[in-house]
């Protein structure tokens, strides 16, 4: 069963198409990964599900409600959430006081907010740091806050743009196995991915996108083998 | 994990040091027993007049610290306050107590009314905008006749002192008692406030907004909740001060200068701080009525001279204000993060 639908998506900056006729679906519990070159329109499809920019044209169908036109918090109140490809930390706030304000979307005590966000904080392995300022964290660790903080909403749905970007390469299974085990835990996923071992590995179905179109979609086996996927990102090995 | 799990889950919710609390509990002590060791007016007019501003800072810290718009006119809620329970007694006898209610119901309105369109705006738009709403303040009352215009309301004197009509002739005493029970009230509500989910919610719109939308928080509405509650806490200094002074007129009380100083004294103290405003006004207010003292009439003007000396200094050496001169430990916990 469909959590998300996408119909038709369609937004354009100037003269810039940056996503034209999108249309996918995300099935509840599913990890959708998208992926594309730079500059293919994902981040972009991020804000107009999210409200963050407005669709030109489309729908966006959310749990049975037309997201379309809805502001960002509204948005979120209605369980999805989000981290961003640039990291949003509240920097000058603590690593607990970060999940805290996620877990107000849900709580008004401030102790069941703070056994809440320490709940999720240990559930993402960081709560030796939960006293420590998020400027403080290094990069992977700013990763796993944001979506710390991203569950505290209680989300249906957790879009992730680039959670394994900027990382070095010890930290990326840690954060891939977190992913597993919010998937795990029963929430839907979309992640946007540029590490394509990753995206196989996680993803039950991918969405690849091109000039902000969406050239394929499907399972992981057959999108590693679609000409369009491979002319436009994955490349091809040249047996000379 | 688990039992580093339950071990914080049993940690105090408000860690708030013992040095501090040791502080707090002196300085409020100092504060309550000074009258008593009869100091001289001028020494009472002093603490009133910090008292006062640290009110005001405060509130402007609500509004530009706890969630980050910088308000250049809100002198205009201290206005608000001053007049509207000046006019109810003069008008209509009804006691400042009732007044000062008035007045912060009144200014809350006018913050939500003004603060719908103008909080869409950001940054410096919305810094030029509280200015010039700060400005056409002063230019309405000057000419509204139902107000007194230009030359204002003298409110009527009572015979004897009265805690009725709030009017002390034969010492400063009652007024510092007065202004020194709004600015702990203040302080400690400000306290609760930074520490409650709207608090919390108003520093994730100060930090990021996008981050904060993407949590459910509805930005408009909370920067609009922060302009009404530091509107609330300006406007009972006005009334005060209305009743301390007993004339109100636009030039004093829809002062620009009012709006500058306050920021001063916070970014000088601490921006963001819950004591930053506090010890900027320490320092600012004696050097204010020292010079005032000093140099008379004429020389009125050295104090903004320091201001902006000591302002300079404090952007150049200590961009964090003067409170980042304390020990790390215990600024941290205390700060409105």
């Amino acid at each position: 069963m469909s959590i998300l639908s996408v119909e038709n998506l369609g937004k354009s900056f100037g003269g810039i198409r940056a996503n034209h006729d999108i249309s996918f679906t995300v099935d509840q519990g599913e990890i959708l990964g998208i992926i594309g070159p730079n500059g293919a329109g994902k981040s972009t499809l991020f804000d107009l599900i999210t409200g963050y920019t407005r669709a030109d044209t489309g729908k966006v169908t959310f749990d049975g409600n037309d997201i379309t036109r809805l502001r960002p918090d509204k948005i979120s109140n209605l369980a999805i959430g989000r981290t961003f490809q640039k990291l949003k930390p509240f920097a000058d706030l603590t690593l607990l006081e970060n999940v805290m304000i996620g877990a107000f979307a849900k709580e008004t005590d401030i102790k069941a907010a703070r056994d809440k966000a320490l709940e999720i904080i240990d559930f993402v392995d960081l709560i030796e740091k939960r006293h420590h300022f998020a400027r403080e964290l290094s990069t992977g660790q700013r990763k796993r806050l944001e979506l710390a903080r991203a569950m505290a909403i209680e989300p249906k749905l957790l879009l992730m743009d680039e959670v394994t970007g900027g990382v070095d390469q010890k930290t990326i299974p840690g954060l891939v196995e977190l992913i597993l085990k919010m998937k795990a835990s029963g929430v839907t996923i979309a992640t946007i991915e540029h590490n394509i071992n990753i995206i196989m590995e996680i993803s039950d179905n991918i969405l690849a996108l091109d000039q902000g179109q969406n050239i394929a979609y499907g399972k992981p086996k057959d999108i590693q083998n679609n000409e369009q996927v491979i002319d436009a990102y994955l490349g091809r090995v040249d047996v000379a | 994990m688990e039992n580093l799990l339950t071990h914080a889950k049993q940690e105090p919710v408000w860690n708030t040091s013992k040095e501090i609390i040791s502080l707090l509990g002196l300085l409020s002590f100092f504060l309550i027993v000074f009258p008593l060791f009869g100091p001289s007016p001028f020494y009472l007019h002093l603490m009133i007049m910090i008292f006062m501003y640290a009110v005001m800072s405060q509130s402007w810290n609500v509004i530009a610290g706890l969630s980050g718009q910088i308000s250049l006119g809100h002198g205009a809620f201290f206005g608000i306050g001053a007049y509207t329970s000046s006019f109810l007694y003069v008008q209509y006898g009804v006691t400042p107590w009732l007044g000062i209610l008035a007045g912060m119901l009144f200014a809350a309105l006018v913050a939500i009314s003004i603060g719908i369109p103008m909080l869409r705006l950001s940054g410096h738009y919305f810094a030029i905008a509280t200015l010039l709403i700060g400005i056409s303040f002063q230019v309405v009352f000057q000419r509204w006749e139902m107000v007194g215009a230009a030359s204002g309301l003298w409110i009527p004197l009572t015979e004897e002192s009265s805690w009725f009509a709030l009017q002390f002739h034969d010492s400063k005493v009652p007024y510092y008692y007065l202004f020194l029970g709004f600015f702990i009230l203040s302080y400690l509500s400000v306290w609760r406030l930074s520490t409650s989910k709207i608090g919390f919610r108003l520093r994730a719109v100060r930090d990021d907004y996008q981050a904060a939308s993407s949590l459910g928080i509805a930005i408009s509405k909370y920067k609009i909740i922060a302009f009404a509650i530091s509107a609330v806490i300006m406007a009972p200094m006005g009334s005060l001060f209305a009743q301390y002074i007993l004339i109100v007129d636009p030039d004093r009380m829809f002062n620009l200068e009012i709006s500058i100083i306050v920021l001063l004294m916070t970014v000088l103290g601490g921006i963001g701080n819950i004591w930053g405003p506090l010890i900027g006004v320490a320092i600012l207010i004696p050097i204010s009525e020292y010079t005032r003292i000093y140099f008379g009439g004429t020389g009125g003007a050295i104090d903004l001279i320091f201001y902006g000396l000591i302002l300079m200094l404090i952007c150049v050496f200590r961009p964090a204000g003067l409170i980042s001169l304390l020990p790390k430990h215990l600024i941290e916990r205390e700060k409105q993060r």
